[in-house]
């Protein structure tokens, strides 16, 4: 619970004349479940994008894992996992195969992938259905699966893109409860969301505003600072000062 | 009145404000028109051909250089026999063989007739077809000069089949099923498509939310895509008139009004697969499919009816576009009048009311 | 009474293909309320509204919207409601203007003549009104959306998740709207996955699984709890919970933002057990904070309770 993990530095991604991500410095330390918060069109998706080496930065520096994301990016793909809400697993492929993909996406080898396969479906509670396609199971089984598979390489840092959007509160706090134990494995955890209620969550987070960090903190901290009592009225706060 | 009028300007909102659509709309015609007038017309030159004169007489060689110095043949290979010109077409080496009958003069002196066989190689049924069109025409021509006025007539036999396109031009053959394209293409496709879209970003939901009656989104729908598919129909007339030469040699009106009436055929069709297609996606593969591939392919257009297989044949009787070629065909190249095509026009409007009847019964007030 | 009532559920059944969506619901919405259908993604809620607003036909049961059966007469009560669904559904190529105007023209009505209706929203997007609805931020776009809804004075309005996706700041603008329209007398149904919007509504159904899992005002609701509510905070979450878990007095153990509720019979936990229990357990660390039960809490037990019969 010491060490950064991910360390930016005055990151900037300019499309055009448009800066997208506008200076941005932050810090995460290893096992910490990160908040990075804001509006649609704030600049999350592509700061995200840049830590996970998808696309490369305009200026500033930024280390993840130990790598540069101007030069290391494969090294970066490597050591991270990621999901979202949108993409994740493929509806047309079983439990199994999706996990037997995965895990050769990420060079597991045949036994690792089997072993952590079983593991994972047992975990899960899936044995009855580990045969059926993804799309006849309900959405938060599937969401839980694909963070598991997110995890299965055994990555340092795994990357969150709005996870729980629309699923039912019981679920919901399941998944919460994972990442908490993966947090707890020492597993970095970076949870990209517009939804405040989910920043509670979180062990410190950032709120992005037009390109812009504009708060940086713990959720107890920044709800002290603003003196309120969600995260959701000290959004309102920062985004309309 | 006001909520209909409304309605067509927000679909030509759409039209005017999507350059891709735009395209289709207006570069498509000028390009096509322009690649099958230049490039793919199934025009010929120096095709390779081979002469088996069985015969040897003077008559026998004036018709061989007569097809030699009309500039569409050049001679290949030398044939002493049936087998030899076998032998060249398995050798690739020939495209048509133009056999003439022995004692070719001599029949032509005492019987009044002799005729010339054509091979053609049926691989390409196209090229076969166009060759051997050619020889016939320049056949017949041959028979005209050897005619003496006073004398019996002489009768050089070899089926002509080219009476309409004397000129022998690819280019008018092309611009009736272009245009029969291009009218499937803007009102059948565009349409499902454009009616599709509304139901994939929602909006339909929304329209269905109004008290709008169904029927007025689609006529609003259908109207610009009618005026549009008519505005290209008449383009690639003008192109076909005034860069090929293309000619009407009959009436103007009428073949407009069997535009118009193939236009709303190709429009009920375009919003019957819009009742059954939920996306953009779906439309498009529908009427690709569906529409456009048999149009290509089976109206004759491309391939003659013909020459097609059985099945094919009877299949093609339910492709529209057939029977519309065959309408424009009559106008453009024949000249007559509607006693000559009637029956294809009331083919088409049973299909018109067979569509919109469907798409009537299809049409839902609601979602699902 | 029956005239009071602007929308009447009875029963109601739609299943599509093997997923039954709506397991013979029933809920009444007073004029002039506030009626808020909260529950997750696939809870029914889609289904529910538009079988209300006349665009689905249910398999069995009666719904009867401002004293019109929309089963039947679905032309009669499309002239009077305002429908907005779950997804931006207006004309991206249009501007604001040509949105609005294109509706208020399918309505045989104009803007200049409704302008007042809506002035408060429209003054909001005016400023933007020759631009592309595509090119306008989320918020925007709902405010939009909302105009066109209104545009011609409807009696009530089916809100289908007007606010997912939607950023804090407009959430909050949006329901600051709905409670001005409310004011004016317009009944509002709007459905919503976020609990915390139950709050700023009349009464609120709680919705899961195709079932109404209960229908009240949000503050009867939560008074109604049935079980004894504790929070611990702690930095070590993941061993709290775990130790929590074997605690058999405990019913529920769940994360809740920052800390993490422990739900019991009434009575049959108190606080000094609990912190009996967890120091023997070698917690360190935690605090036991006073917390009121919110709709969250509620919809977790009524769940909870419903799996278990």
């Amino acid at each position: 619970m010491s060490s950064s993990i991910i360390e930016v530095e005055n990151l900037t991604k300019r499309f055009g004349t448009f800066k997208a991500v506008d200076s941005i410095s932050l810090e995460v330390k290893q096992g910490e479940i990160f908040g990075f918060l804001g509006a649609n069109g704030a600049g999350k998706t592509t700061a995200m994008k840049m830590l996970s080496g998808l696309l490369s930065p305009t200026s500033g520096k930024a280390m993840v894992a130990g790598f540069d994301v101007f030069k290391q990016q494969n090294q970066i793909k490597k050591s991270i996992g990621y999901m979202s809400q949108r993409f994740s697993l493929y509806d047309d492929l079983t439990i199994k195969e999706n996990i037997r993909f995965y895990g050769g996406i990420y060079g597991l080898k045949r036994k690792q992938w089997k072993e952590k396969g079983e593991r994972l479906i047992k975990r899960l509670g899936l044995d009855e259905v580990e045969g059926k396609l993804l799309k006849d199971l309900p959405l938060g089984w599937k969401q839980k699966l694909a963070f598991s598979i997110a995890i299965l390489h055994d990555p340092k840092i795994v990357f969150l893109d709005e996870p729980t959007g629309g699923v039912d509160p019981i679920t919901r706090r399941q998944f919460w409860e994972m990442i908490y134990e993966a947090a707890h494995d020492g597993i970095t955890v970076f949870v990209t969301t517009h939804y405040m209620d989910e920043a509670e969550y979180c062990d410190r987070i950032s709120m992005m505003v037009d390109g812009r960090v504009e708060a940086y903190d713990t959720p107890e901290g920044l709800k002290k600072k603003y003196g309120v009592k969600t995260m959701n009225e000290v959004f309102i706060k920062v985004a309309r000062p | 009145m006001k909520r209909l009028t409304s309605l067509i300007r927000k679909e030509f909102y759409h039209i005017f404000r999507d350059k891709r659509t735009l395209l289709i709309l207006f570069g498509m015609p000028v390009v096509q028109i322009l690649l099958f007038g230049y490039a793919i017309t199934n025009e010929i030159k120096d095709a390779h051909i081979a002469i088996l004169d069985q015969s040897h007489d003077e008559v026998s060689r004036r018709l061989a250089d007569k097809l030699v110095a009309s500039g569409y043949f050049l001679p290949d290979g030398q044939a002493e026999s049936i087998d030899d010109v076998e032998q060249l077409f398995r050798e690739g080496r020939i495209k048509m063989a133009v056999v003439v009958e022995p004692d070719f003069a001599d029949k032509l002196q005492h019987e009044g007739k002799a005729s010339v066989q054509l091979l053609a190689d049926a691989t390409d049924p196209n090229m076969a077809n166009t060759l051997v069109n050619y020889a016939t025409a320049i056949i017949q021509n041959f028979q005209l000069e050897l005619n003496q006025p006073g004398q019996p007539p002489i009768l050089v036999g070899a089926e002509v089949r080219l009476q309409y396109n004397p000129s022998l031009k690819g280019v008018f053959l092309f611009v009736p099923g272009l245009i029969t394209i291009l009218l499937m293409l803007v009102s059948a496709m565009m349409t499902s498509i454009s009616i599709a879209r509304e139901k994939e970003t929602g909006t339909m939901e929304v329209l269905l939310a109004s008290p709008m009656n169904p029927g007025q989104v689609i006529i609003a729908k259908v109207v610009p895509y009618f005026s549009l598919a008519f505005l290209d129909a008449v383009v690639v007339l003008l192109l076909g008139r005034y860069v090929f030469g293309v000619p009407i040699m009959g009436s103007v009106p009428l073949l407009l009004a069997e535009i118009m009436l193939f236009i709303i055929m190709a429009l009920s069709l375009g919003i019957l697969i819009s009742t059954v297609a939920q996306t953009q996606q779906t439309a498009l593969l529908l009427s690709l499919m569906g529409l456009m591939l048999p149009t290509i392919l089976l109206s004759g257009f491309i391939f003659p009816i013909e020459n097609m297989p059985l099945p094919l044949q009877i299949i093609s009787h339910i492709i529209p576009a057939r029977w519309f070629i065959v309408i424009e065909k009559a106008i453009m190249l024949k000249g007559v009048g509607i006693a000559y095509f009637w029956k294809e026009t009331l083919i088409l409007i049973g299909f018109t009311v067979f569509f919109i009847g469907m798409s009537i019964k299809k049409f839902n007030v609601r979602l699902g | 009474m029956e005239n009071q009532n602007a929308v009447i559920v009875k029963n109601l059944v739609k299943t599509y293909a093997h997923v039954e969506a709506l397991k013979e619901i029933s809920l009444n919405v007073k004029k002039g309320e506030l009626f808020g259908v909260i529950g997750p993604d696939g809870a029914g809620k889609t289904s529910l509204f538009r079988i209300m607003s006349s665009l689905l036909l249910p398999d069995s049961g009666e719904v009867n919207v401002l004293g019109i059966d929309v089963t039947r007469d679905y032309a009669s009560i499309r002239k009077k409601m305002g429908y907005m669904p779950g997804r931006f559904s207006l004309y991206q190529d249009l501007s604001i203007e040509e949105n609005i105007n294109l509706f208020a023209s399918i309505y045989d009505t104009t803007l200049e003549e409704n302008y007042e209706n809506i002035r408060y929203i429209y003054s909001q997007i005016e400023p933007f009104r020759k631009r592309r609805a595509g090119a306008l931020s989320g918020g925007m776009k709902q405010k939009l959306a909302l105009c066109c809804a209104l545009v011609h004075s409807p009696e009530i309005l089916f809100l289908d998740e007007p606010t997912t996706g939607v950023d804090a700041v407009s959430r909050s603008e949006f329901w600051e709207i709905l409670q001005m329209l409310k004011k004016r007398g317009m009944t509002i149904l709007v459905s919503t996955p976020y609990m915390d919007e139950a709050s700023l509504c009349d009464r609120v159904a709680l919705m899961q699984d195709g079932r109404i899992l209960s229908v009240d005002t949000p503050a009867k609701i939560t008074t109604a709890y049935a079980y004894s509510l504790v929070a611990i905070k702690t930095n070590e979450k993941y061993n709290m919970l775990s130790s929590l878990r074997m605690l058999e007095q405990a019913t529920l153990v769940y994360p809740f933002g920052e800390n993490i509720h422990v739900v019991s019979d009434k009575g049959k936990l108190t606080s000094e057990e609990l912190t009996k229990y967890l120091s023997a357990q070698g917690m360190e660390n935690w605090e036991i904070v006073e917390v009121a039960p919110d709709i969250e809490d509620c919809f977790i037990a009524l769940m909870n309770q419903h799996v278990a019969a």
